[in-house]
């Protein structure tokens, strides 16, 4: 009798979507070996990491993981997913999900809110003005064609992203990305105000529809030109138009910045004629690297810097630790500081101290700022530069001695 | 209860404002609207009441540009009724226009009660909530924050300067202004406005609008740049002396 009284009402209590993970998780698969939730960086902090929700799914109690608001916690840094022995989606299913359902129900923290109404509103998350989007470009308009208003087509779309575009801290490393590209030749043109945000970190952040819009209106500006590729600033823009788009009918080839600037390596050593002498570490952002494999590019163009010594982090490659920017984690720094007390960007940057590194390289336009800032409070971590790959290039051209840019 | 939310739309500060050829306001077109912050909360707090003691709420919402975007996120909150207020509101419009317009709605829709945004900052001519109650000649209170229904009146918590708060009860029907929700205005997923938006129905409330007893500014201009401003150097005394003089000699004391 007390099982029947126990067990109907949690068989009643399972949402919708916790029926469909259930469905699509191969839940029999997950052999609960916990290296899922030994992985993930703030796991310890999760009242449910994976290895327990996929339990309570498994026991019908998934109505507990949904009244705790640890997911929030959760990067979506796919550490979790690259580890899993029965390969099971974790991060793009079941912590997004989760999160969906939490975004359904309204419970949602207020600066992610924000985030996510700003995209709905401005189509980017930080609420600045559509119209200012190529604010970036002031000074240098004539060598960054923006598609409609300079020109219809060109080789290659690039698709510069929120950060990129509007972030202080970012904007010079876009402009020397575009400096470049100018300098290289590359017939390229960016989509001005018609660019939207991607997406990718709405739908990480458990936001699918607006995801779905976003990407809807990227799809119809991407439509009107014509052009052969699209370049990408940021990792995330990157996974959402090869992983994520062509489910929408919006299919284009894309390639990351640094995966474009290794294949013209050739042409861009001969400029390279100032000696950085540094030692280098680089960050893989997740979203580049464990997610979408690309490693080796971003490495192949700091070797290519005279002077530069590249050192590795203990966590490299797939075991990258993410600077916490991801899956919404942009949106909560408030969020997680009250729960955890530990900023992942300041491990990130403890971690280059402890290789000896002078400059920590950053591919991703979400890890400047956070990096800098954890500099600015991490012990003896004050001459520690933070700079993009693209600015790094940059730095190693000394146009004194017949460089370019 | 039959709850009304007449809202207004106020010009988006994200957007540089630009100042119409004709010098006296701003370029109605190159603005980009938004609902006013204060009307959202009073669409949360309609909603908080009608999730808490039942109801009916209808949003009544002046034809800008966007108007069905803030109309079907009410009805993904929990709104009943939308009804979208057609005239022409870009040859301009003001607090007293706006009042004229939703009295005529309220006399042929007898609300019990009115939440109105407690201000917006694009009127020049008095709150449009206050003015409405003035034309119905219904109690009015304004910078509320708290709403509890009773037997043909409400409980309101109305906030003062300097952190003082009163509780007041109030005959139905009224209209409130409300400054804040009792908690923040909610998040809805796109998703949940896309599926209002297949089976909501947005009603046209037809109204003239009259622009009479509203202010005309003669020249509207950027703030300019002037060299006014005094550092006052010294111990506090000196400082508190400085400021007494200043204070004096500018006539305020």
């Amino acid at each position: 009798m007390a099982v029947v009284q126990s067990t109907s009402p949690m068989a009643a209590d399972i949402s919708e979507i916790g029926a469909e993970m259930a469905g699509d998780l191969h839940l029999r698969d997950c052999i609960q070996c916990g290296m899922c939730s030994g992985v993930c960086p703030l796991g310890f902090l999760m009242d449910y990491p994976p290895i327990r929700m996929i339990a309570a799914l498994r026991s019908n109690t998934f109505q507990r993981v949904n009244a705790s608001d640890t997911i929030w916690l959760c990067v979506a840094c796919s550490a979790c997913t690259s580890v899993c022995p029965s390969q099971i989606p974790l991060t793009r299913n079941l912590m997004t999900w989760t999160k969906e359902e939490h975004v359904l129900a309204g419970n949602i923290p207020e600066e992610l809110q924000l985030a996510l109404e700003n995209s709905q509103r401005y189509g980017n998350p930080m609420g600045e003005s559509p119209r200012k989007r190529t604010d970036w470009t002031r000074g240098i308009e004539s060598m960054v064609p923006v598609m409609g208003r300079d020109t219809r087509q060109a080789d290659v779309l690039w698709f510069v992203g929120d950060y990129a575009s509007y972030h202080q801290r970012v904007q010079p490393a876009t402009r020397t990305l575009a400096l470049l590209l100018h300098r290289l030749g590359v017939n390229f043109a960016i989509l001005g105000p018609e660019e939207n945000s991607d997406g990718d970190s709405q739908r990480l952040s458990g936001e699918r529809g607006l995801f779905e819009v976003l990407a809807e209106k990227n799809g119809r500006a991407l439509k009107k030109y014509r052009f052969k590729e699209i370049m990408t600033t940021d990792p995330h823009t990157y996974n959402a138009l090869k992983n994520e788009y062509p489910a929408l009918g919006i299919n284009y080839p894309v390639r990351h910045y640094t995966e474009f600037l290794a294949e013209r390596l050739e042409t861009i050593r001969p400029r390279l004629n100032r000696s950085l002498k540094a030692r280098v570490t680089y960050h893989d952002p997740c979203y580049l690297g464990r997610v979408n494999g690309i490693y080796e590019q971003p490495r192949q163009l700091l070797q290519a810097i005279p002077g530069i010594t590249l050192v590795e982090m203990p966590h490299n490659r797939k075991t990258s630790l993410c600077c916490g920017g991801g899956g919404g984690g942009m949106w909560l720094d408030g969020f997680q500081w009250e729960k955890a007390h530990v900023r992942l960007s300041e491990w990130r940057v403890r971690e280059a101290l402890s290789v000896g590194a002078e400059i920590l390289a950053v591919a991703c336009p979400y890890e400047a700022s956070r990096f800098e800032d954890a500099t600015k409070t991490v012990k003896n971590a004050e001459g520690l530069l933070v700079r993009d790959i693209s600015e790094l290039l940059s730095d190693a051209i000394d146009p004194l001695k017949g460089g370019e840019l | 209860m039959k709850i009304l939310v007449p809202v207004q739309f106020v010009p988006d500060l994200v957007e540089e404002l630009v100042i119409d050829a004709g010098g006296d306001r701003l370029d109605p077109y190159s603005i980009r609207w938004k609902l006013n912050e204060f009307d959202e909360h009073a669409i949360e707090q309609a909603i908080l009441l009608k999730e808490k003691y039942g109801g009916q709420v209808t949003v009544l919402a002046p034809d800008f540009e966007g108007v069905e975007d803030a109309l079907y996120e009410a009805a993904a909150k929990g709104a009943d009724r939308l009804v979208r207020m057609c005239a022409d509101f870009y040859q301009g419009t003001n607090s007293h226009a706006l009042a004229r317009l939703f009295l005529s709605f309220v006399q042929q829709n007898k609300p019990d009660l009115v939440l109105a945004g407690v201000q917006a900052y694009s009127s020049l001519d008095g709150t449009v909530g206050c003015l409405l109650a003035g034309l119905l000649d219904w109690p009015y209170v304004g910078y509320v924050s708290c709403v509890k229904p009773g037997d043909q009146r409400v409980e309101v918590r109305k906030e003062y300067p300097g952190g003082l708060t009163a509780e007041l009860e109030v005959q139905l029907p009224a209209v409130l202004g409300i400054q804040a929700a009792e908690t923040p205005p909610r998040y809805v997923p796109i998703s949940r406005v896309r599926q209002v938006m297949k089976t909501s129905k947005i009603e046209e409330f037809n109204g003239d609008l009259d622009l009479m007893g509203g202010l005309a500014p003669e020249h509207m201009f950027p703030p300019q740049v002037a060299a006014r401003a005094a550092m006052l150097d010294g111990d506090v005394d000196q400082v508190a002396d400085q400021l007494v003089a200043i204070l004096r000699e500018q006539g305020v004391l």
